[in-house]
C-alpha cells in the first residue's frame, strides 16, 4: 500500500517537473511581461517536432538537438514577436491576446497539413530506460526533465535577477516609459523576453520527446497545466512555477490514485482555488 | 548646451506644443512655469524623444538631437526625472539605481551609486526593498537617483515637489541647488512658483503651448503678467 502511494508521489514528482519546464518559459511571457501567450502549446508543439524530425531524419539524438533548438525556436519567438505579436498589439492587451491566438491556430493547421493528425514517437535507448530505486521504477528521460527544469529555473533566476537585461525585462512590462527614459528600448527588450521564453520552450521540447508522443496537438496537452502553474507559483516566479508544477504533478497523480482517472484532474482545480484563497499572490508572489 | 526652436508637438492629430523656443546654458538652472495642461510635460516629453516633434528642432551640446531615438538622448546625457517618478515599482531600490545606468559602462558604476548613496542616505538603507512600499519622498528622491546614476549632462526635472510636504520640498530645492553648483545644468518644471524662480537664473512661462513669458527669474518673479499667466487668465 505504502508503496502504491511512493510511487504514485515519484511519478507525480516527475511528471510535476515536465509540466515545470515547460511553465518555465511561460513565467517569463505571461508572468513577467504580462502576454498572454495563447501559441504557447502551438509554439512547444513546433519545438518537439523539430527535434523529431533532426531526429527521425538526421538521427540527431533530442538531447543532442537541445541546443539547436533551443536557439531555433528563440529565434523564431523573436521574429513573431517583432513581426506579429509586438506589431499587431501595440501595447494592448485585447490585441495581445488575439495575436497569439491566430498564432497559434496558423501554427496548429499548418502542421497539420505538413504531418497529418498521427502521432509520432522517437526510437531511443532512453525511451524505456527506468532506474531502480528499491521497488521503485523512475523513468530516466523524466528524471532528465526533471533535474534540467530545477538547472533552468536556477539559470532564468540568476539572469533576471543579476543582469541589466533581465532587470530591464521586469522593468518595461510595469513601466515602459520610466524605461525609455533610462534609454532603454522597451519592444526590443519585449522581443528579446519572448524569445528567450519561446527558447526555454525549445529545450523543453527537446526533453519531453523521449517520453512523449508528439502531434499537432500535442500543445494542448500542456498549455492550460502551465498556465495554472504560473498563476499558482507567483506570476513571474522562477522557483514558484517549479515548486507550482511538482504541486500540480503530485496533486494529479494522487488525485487520479484516490478519485481514479477521470475525476483526478478535480484535485488541480481544487488545490489551485486553495492555493489562491490563502495566497492571492500565488506561492511566491511578490506581496502587494 | 540645449538650443529648441520653434518646437512643435503633440499626440496624433491633437497639436500641444506651436512653436517653442527655449535655451539652457552650461550650468544653469532655467525654470519653465505655466498651468496645467499648458503643454511643459509634452515639452519634456519631446526633447527625451518620447515623442516625436512634428516641427522645430533641438540641440544639445551642439548636436541636431531631432528624430534621434530616446537612447541617443540618454547616451548624450540628456536625462528626464519625469512627472509621476515613472520609477520600477516591481523592483528593489538598487534595482531601479542601476537601470538608470543602463547605458552607462560598469566602470562608473560603483562610483555613482557610491555618490548617489552619499546624497540620499535613506536609499542606502533600503536597497533591497521594493519600492513600491516607499514613501512619496523616498520615491522622489529615488527618481533623482536614478537620474543621476544616468550620468546627466542636462538634468530635467518635471514637478519634482508635487506630492511632498513642506519640508520635504526645502530638502528637494537645497539639493537641486547642491547639484547645480557641482554644475550640472537643469531645466525645471514647477508649480511651485516662489520657490523655482529664487533658485532659477532664468524662467520660461508657457502658455497653450507657446512661450508667453521669460527672462530673468529675479525680474519674472515681480512681473504682474507672471500671476496672470500662471492662473490662465491672460
Ligand atoms: N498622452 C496624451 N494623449 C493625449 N493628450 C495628452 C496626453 N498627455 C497630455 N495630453 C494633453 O496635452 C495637453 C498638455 O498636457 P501636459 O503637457 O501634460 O501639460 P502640463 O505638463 O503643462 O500640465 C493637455 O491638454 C493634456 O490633456
Ligand atoms: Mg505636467
Amino acid at each position: 500500500m505504502v508503496e502504491i502511494y511512493a510511487a504514485a508521489l515519484i511519478n507525480g514528482l516527475l511528471i510535476g517537473g515536465v509540466y515545470a519546464l515547460v511553465a518555465l518559459g511561460l513565467t517569463l511571457i505571461y508572468g513577467v511581461l504580462h502576454i498572454v501567450n495563447f501559441a504557447h502549446g502551438s509554439l512547444l508543439m513546433v519545438g518537439m517536432f523539430a527535434a523529431w524530425l533532426m531526429a527521425e531524419k538526421l538521427g540527431v539524438h533530442p538531447y543532442a538537438a537541445l541546443p539547436v533548438v533551443a536557439l531555433g525556436m528563440f529565434a523564431l519567438g523573436w521574429l513573431l514577436y517583432r513581426l506579429v505579436i509586438g506589431r499587431v498589439s501595440r501595447g494592448e492587451d485585447r490585441a495581445i491576446l488575439l495575436a497569439t491566438l491566430g498564432v497559434a491556430v496558423v501554427l496548429d493547421n499548418l502542421f497539420l497539413t505538413l504531418f497529418g493528425g498521427d502521432t509520432r514517437q522517437i526510437e531511443s535507448d532512453l525511451t524505456f530506460a527506468v532506474i531502480e530505486l528499491g521497488p521503485l521504477l523512475l523513468s530516466v528521460p523524466k528524471v532528465i526533465a526533471f533535474a534540467v527544469s530545477l538547472l533552468l529555473a536556477g539559470a532564468l533566476w540568476g539572469f533576471m535577477a543579476l543582469t541589466d537585461t533581465g532587470r530591464a525585462i521586469r522593468a518595461v512590462a510595469k513601466e515602459p516609459e520610466g524605461a525609455r527614459l533610462m534609454g532603454i528600448r522597451p519592444e526590443r527588450i519585449f522581443a528579446l523576453a519572448y524569445g528567450i521564453g519561446i527558447g526555454c520552450l525549445g529545450a523543453a521540447a527537446c526533453l519531453l520527446l523521449p517520453s512523449f508522443f508528439v502531434s499537432p496537438h500535442v500543445g494542448s496537452v500542456f498549455v492550460l497545466v502551465a498556465f495554472t502553474i504560473v498563476v499558482l507559483g507567483g506570476m513571474g516566479s522562477f522557483p514558484g512555477a517549479v515548486v507550482g508544477g511538482l504541486l500540480i504533478g503530485v496533486t494529479e497523480s494522487m488525485g487520479g490514485l484516490w478519485l481514479g482517472e477521470s475525476l483526478g484532474p478535480i484535485g488541480i482545480s481544487l488545490v489551485f482555488i486553495a492555493v489562491l484563497l490563502f495566497r492571492p499572490t500565488g506561492l511566491f508572489g511578490a506581496a502587494r | 548646451m540645449l538650443e529648441v526652436r520653434g518646437l512643435h508637438a503633440g499626440y496624433g492629430p491633437f497639436a500641444v506644443l506651436h512653436g517653442i523656443d527655449l535655451d539652457v546654458a552650461e550650468g544653469e538652472i532655467v525654470a519653465v512655469l505655466g498651468a496645467n495642461g499648458a503643454g511643459k510635460t509634452t515639452l519634456n516629453r519631446a526633447l527625451s524623444a518620447v515623442i516625436r516633434p512634428t516641427a522645430g528642432n533641438i540641440r544639445f551640446e551642439g548636436a541636431e538631437i531631432t528624430g534621434a531615438g530616446h537612447d541617443a538622448v540618454v547616451r548624450a546625457g540628456l536625462i528626464q526625472v519625469p512627472e509621476g517618478r515613472k520609477i520600477f515599482p516591481n523592483l528593489s531600490v538598487r534595482d531601479n539605481l542601476l537601470l538608470g545606468a543602463y547605458l552607462r559602462g560598469r566602470p562608473n558604476r560603483a562610483r555613482n551609486l557610491a555618490r548617489v548613496l552619499d546624497i540620499f542616505p535613506r536609499l542606502g538603507e533600503r536597497l533591497g526593498q521594493l519600492v513600491g512600499s516607499m514613501s512619496g519622498g523616498e520615491q522622489q528622491m529615488l527618481a533623482i537617483g536614478r537620474g543621476m546614476m544616468a550620468e546627466p549632462r542636462l538634468l530635467i526635472l518635471d514637478e519634482p515637489s508635487l506630492g511632498l510636504s513642506p519640508i520635504l520640498t526645502e530638502e528637494l530645492f537645497a539639493l537641486i541647488g547642491r547639484l547645480n553648483a557641482e554644475g550640472l545644468a537643469i531645466l525645471l518644471v514647477e508649480q511651485n512658483v516662489v520657490q523655482s524662480l529664487a533658485i532659477a537664473g532664468r524662467a520660461y512661462v508657457i502658455e497653450h503651448g507657446v512661450v508667453a513669458l521669460q527672462g530673468d527669474a529675479a525680474a519674472l518673479a515681480d512681473d504682474p503678467r507672471l500671476r496672470a499667466a500662471y492662473l490662465g487668465l491672460a
